[in-house]
């Protein structure tokens, strides 16, 4: 029964979050319609999003999201560097095939997401079985290395979060 | 500025307005500096990011210095580009592959057939049929 009114909990609860963060104030009112809406939204998508995710390391999520936050400082400073200073014929761009060892959807648009907010690189395309990303990237001399480092950063922890 | 900033309040604002300008400006230099559409496609993605960042950041100091709290309005509108900008980047990329690219210009996928973009095309290619491009050819519109 339970499961039925609330088939995503937790997205029903970012959904309460963010529209009382919305309307900035918390009154009855808001309240009332915020609950509303975390009620009515998981039940009518939930045609799309039939499986929940299972987090088994919710911690690690704070990790992952201070990890994310601080490449995407490092990595801006870097393409802004390469898109002032880099002359056109030394740019090195490249495509990269990344294989993944995470299955789950949420894991894997979780990781192309992160990759198109790292600056450098941006995710393209799933292989047609999801066992490899198709990843772009701005300047790599070394392609091997961007696709280890894809792998060791962001996927070994999301492999850990979705396991 | 108003007169009840602080001197504090004003430093930093500046700072993260500069800041964010700085990354928001070379973002935009970037869209014309770069040869082709697959590197344009980096610049103003990201380099924006942190553009809007630091004005969320100035705002956010702003009116904690003035009005003593904490707005959340500038939090919210960061996780909805973070959760945006990666799809419009993906429908980009996903458009570039459709009409400039073919299978054997691109890596080979492990352990499987191909991309899903082109798996999915069947035979007929429809939007090369009507543009006709060469694959990985620089971009002509320059």
């Amino acid at each position: 029964m339970l499961r039925r009114v609330f088939p995503h909990p937790l997205l029903s609860l970012t959904l309460v979050a963010t529209w009382l963060l919305l309307v900035n104030q918390i009154t009855v009112n808001s309240l009332v319609f915020a609950v509303l809406l975390g009620i009515f939204i998981p039940m009518l998508t939930r045609p799309y999003w039939p499986e929940m995710p299972r987090l088994s390391r919710p911690l690690m999520v704070v990790e992952y999201v201070f990890v994310v936050l601080y490449d995407i400082v490092k990595a801006n400073i870097d393409v802004a560097l390469i898109v002032l200073f880099k002359r056109r014929a030394d740019l090195q761009p490249a495509w990269i095939s990344v294989p993944l060892d995470i299955r789950t959807p949420e894991a894997i648009t979780a990781l192309a997401a992160t990759i198109t907010l790292t600056p450098g690189t941006v995710s393209c395309d799933l292989s047609e079985n999801g066992h490899a990303i198709l990843v772009h990237a701005l300047h790599a001399p070394d392609p091997a290395a961007v696709r280890d480092d894809i792998k060791a950063r962001y996927e070994r922890r999301l492999k850990e979060i979705f396991a | 500025m108003t007169d009840n900033l602080p001197l504090w309040g004003e430093i930093a604002v500046t700072v993260f307005l500069v800041a964010g300008g700085i990354f928001g400006l070379v973002g935009s230099y970037g869209l014309i500096k770069l040869p082709d559409p697959m590197t344009r496609l980096h610049a103003p993605t990201k380099a924006t990011t942190l553009g809007i960042g630091g004005v969320l950041i100035a705002s956010m100091i702003y009116i904690f210095a003035t009005e003593g709290r904490v707005s959340m309005h500038e939090l919210l509108i960061t996780i909805f580009l973070l959760l945006t900008s990666p799809i419009t980047a993906l429908f980009i990329a996903k458009v570039h592959l459709h009409m400039r690219e073919r299978p054997d210009t691109l890596p080979k996928p492990e352990d499987s057939e191909g991309w899903a973009s082109f798996e999915a095309d069947g035979p007929a290619r429809g939007v090369r049929d009507v543009m006709p491009v060469e694959p990985g050819s620089p971009d002509k519109t320059r």
